[in-house]
């Protein structure tokens, strides 16, 4: 076990997947020299070279369809977006083709391209730099979506991304890049808990709460906070948001009977509208009251001085927690 | 490969003035007065640049780009411009911004993070700053069109880095405004590098020579020549004016700084390199001429100091005063008319931050119970 930040456990994920499979291929701005914007690809190019590591133009349309034309030579493209608002001019790439070729092919060409992206707000960035843009993929059949919430999940799972005969959009969330975790890189990753599994964080018995990426530490810290009030919160990281992992939510919640799901993207077609409703459908009767989703607000992510405002923080959560519990809360007395 | 095409310019790193004779004739009305008035601009822009580097460095800005190195490209070009033509840039323009009339504290405004845009456009004729690489080239040839369709005889200009061409926007929009003839002219400051990327990844030819590939005539220019950069900018708005379509500048230049105030450049570039550059420096270089000229007077550079640092108290008392939005403000403007999916939103965060009898809330990631 070594301590390590949630970047350096990204990078070393990375440096064995280069070092086992000599198909795997990095692409992306910057990654190169500069080990990327935000360093988690350090040290690789000098390491690996410049045709394993690749720094590109600065064409994310291009990046991401060169990805599909390296896949069907039978490469593993590993791309970085630099940022969550530069995916869009790539949009077209990796939902017209990513995501479908293998379908279209009836299953002869592969896309096993893992496609990172720093998402999530709460740095103090400017403008098309702090966006969560998931829903816009889980949105899309034939795509994988993950999102890991600590350093060994962060080097454990882009491992089994880059396995992935599928193409898997791997979220980073970049406000916990630079926290710290314990990370045994021995762990082997076709034999580590599936990328498509949930997990179950904190057990409780009152209230699920499903979380992932950034909103993991966020919804473990509420527990904690709730639990000096007598609240017993389970708390779930998702980590795969396409497909969810039914099942372990669903066993959560027939156990508590409550379910608050939180994100930080908007509320209004996200995620947490699909796993409220998914929710509802298979533990109805188990349900003590309506899903409660505690979510970004349907607006651009704005300006740095107001962002707190937008992204759930603790307190939004255990008001939410309030609402699943029936206890007083900001909407008490309101209807619907 | 390379065509090699030399640079147009009209004064030497040196500061001498050395003729041209197809492009002396567009500053011909550039006499002592304007020369020293150019020279301030330069002077009054870097100083910007440097104080809002230092509002960054004091945590007043969450981040800045800085323009040092390219302020003749920006004033050049920036000074070149009617008041009716229609600016669209990127994020680093703000040398450009000052030109166009911009408040000072407008341009810190969105560095701030107290709002996502410093200014009205039309307040200026210029677009909010675009950070989505390359995308204001569409919107300035499509301004352009609507120019053309009015039957006006204005000019849309849009500036963006040696990177940008690489996407696929700025080729897009010069297909468009080569089809339509659009009245745009495309001001690429080629200053070397894409954060870490230097120019010769995004390029195997010169930049300028892109644009022929598209049937656009283009032009390169010394970026660090203020007085060539005026003449070239001012043939392209006239062919434009004039019904003779887009023309793409490269205004051959350097960031002599960090690619924003987050930036380490001593990670992938070359001191030796920088070096040359700030040999030729744009400052230095007018400041030559001014003396050659024997123009550059205790008086004047009086002057230009003490304007320089009346903006620069300017920007950072405005930058200070700056009252934080509201909490609520956050909901404002997402949509021009009701939205029923927000109303209800926007009344239940009412609602919740009224629940800490505190109207700011309890925002922190720590919490307040
Ligand atoms: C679509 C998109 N991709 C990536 C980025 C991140 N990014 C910001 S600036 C930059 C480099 C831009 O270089 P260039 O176009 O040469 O302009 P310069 O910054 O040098 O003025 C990159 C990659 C972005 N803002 N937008």
């Amino acid at each position: 076990m070594t301590q390590m930040t949630f970047a350096r456990a990204i990078n070393s994920g990375l440096r064995k997947s280069l070092e086992n499979d000599p198909k795997v291929i990095l692409m992306g701005e910057d990654i190169g020299t500069l080990g990327g914007v935000f360093r988690v690809t350090d040290g690789l190019q000098k390491d690996f070279g410049t045709h394993r590591v690749v720094d590109t133009p600065l064409a994310e349309s291009a990046i991401m369809g060169t990805a599909v034309g390296l896949a069907y030579r039978g490469y593993r493209p590993v791309v970085e977006i630099q940022f969550d608002g530069f995916i869009y001019p790539a949009f077209d790439q990796i939902v017209s083709q990513v995501a479908k070729l293998h379908y279209r092919t009836q299953g002869a060409v592969k896309m096993p391209i893992t496609i990172r992206v720093p998402f999530g707000g709460g740095i103090g960035s400017p403008e098309h730099h702090s966006e969560s843009p998931e829903a816009y993929f889980t949105h899309t059949s034939g795509l994988r979506v993950v999102s890991v919430s600590n350093p060994q999940d962060a080097h454990t799972v882009i491992q089994q991304a880059i396995l992935s005969d599928d193409p898997v959009l791997y979220f980073e969330p970049k406000r916990r890049y630079h926290d710290k975790g314990e990370v045994d890189e021995g762990i082997d990753p076709r034999t580590a808990l599936p990328m498509d599994s949930a997990r179950v964080v904190t057990e409780g018995t009152d209230v699920t709460l499903v979380a992932y990426g950034p909103l993991v530490k966020t919804a473990k810290d509420a527990a904690t906070a709730a639990a000096d009030e007598g609240i017993s919160i389970e708390v779930i990281d998702l980590r795969s948001l396409a497909p969810v992992d039914y099942a372990t939510v669903e066993a959560s919640v027939r156990k508590t009977g409550r379910l608050v799901v939180t994100h930080e993207a908007g509320q209004s077609g996200g995620l947490g509208a699909e796993v409220a409703a998914s929710i509802t459908e298979r533990c109805f009767y188990h349900l003590e009251t309506a899903p409660v989703r505690i979510t970004g607000f349907d607006i651009p992510y704005p300006y740095s001085k107001l962002e707190m405002h937008h992204l759930p923080g603790l307190d939004r959560i255990l008001d939410g927690v309030d609402r699943a519990l029936g206890r007083p809360n900001s909407l008490s007395g309101l209807e619907g | 490969m390379s065509t090699d095409r030399n640079l147009i310019q009209l004064v030497t790193p040196a500061g001498e003035r050395i003729s041209h004779p197809e492009f002396d004739p567009w500053v011909k009305d550039i006499g002592d007065e304007q020369l020293c008035s150019l020279y301030e601009d330069l002077t009054v822009i870097r100083r910007i640049d440097v104080e809002a580097t230092a509002l960054q460095r004091q945590g007043e800005l969450g981040l800045w780009p800085p323009l040092l190195g390219q302020e003749a490209a920006q004033v050049g070009s920036g000074r070149a411009l009617r008041d009716d033509d229609f600016v669209f840039s990127s994020y680093r323009e703000n040398g450009v911004a000052y030109c166009r009339g911009v408040d000072l504290t407008d341009i810190t405004r969105v560095w701030r993070g107290t709002a996502s845009s410093g200014w009205d456009p039309y307040s200026v004729n210029m677009a909010t700053p675009q950070i989505i690489i390359g995308a204001q080239t569409l919107h300035a040839t499509g301004y352009a069109m609507g120019i053309q369709n009015d039957g006006a005889d204005s000019v849309a200009v849009t500036y963006f880095g040696d990177g940008a061409t690489s996407e696929g926007d700025v080729n897009e929009a010069m297909v468009f405004a080569a089809s339509f003839q659009a009245p745009v002219v495309f001001f690429c400051s080629n200053n070397h590098w894409a954060i870490s990327e230097p120019v010769r990844l995004q390029s195997h030819i010169q930049i300028a020579d892109r644009a022929t590939g598209f049937g656009i005539p283009s032009l390169r220019v010394d970026g660090n020549d203020v007085l060539a950069v005026m003449a070239a900018t001012r043939v392209a708005l006239d062919r434009a004016r004039h019904g003779g379509g887009p023309t793409f500048i490269e205004a051959v230049t350097y960031r002599m700084g960090p690619h924003t105030t987050a930036d380490d450049p001593t990670r992938y570039r070359d001191a030796n390199e920088l070096e040359d550059w700030a040999a030729k420096d744009p400052i230095l270089r007018i400041k030559a001429l001014l003396e050659r000229k024997g123009l550059l007077t205790d008086q004047v550079q009086q002057h230009v100091h003490d304007k320089a640092e009346s903006v620069a108290r300017e920007i950072r008392s405005g930058c200070i005063g700056m009252p934080d939005p509201e909490p609520m403000d956050i909901f404002k403007h997402v949509y021009s008319e009701p939205n029923s999916w927000l109303d209800r939103q926007q009344d239940h965060y009412a609602r919740y931050l009224a629940s800490f009898g505190d109207p700011a809330g309890a925002t922190s990631e720590e919490g307040a119970r």
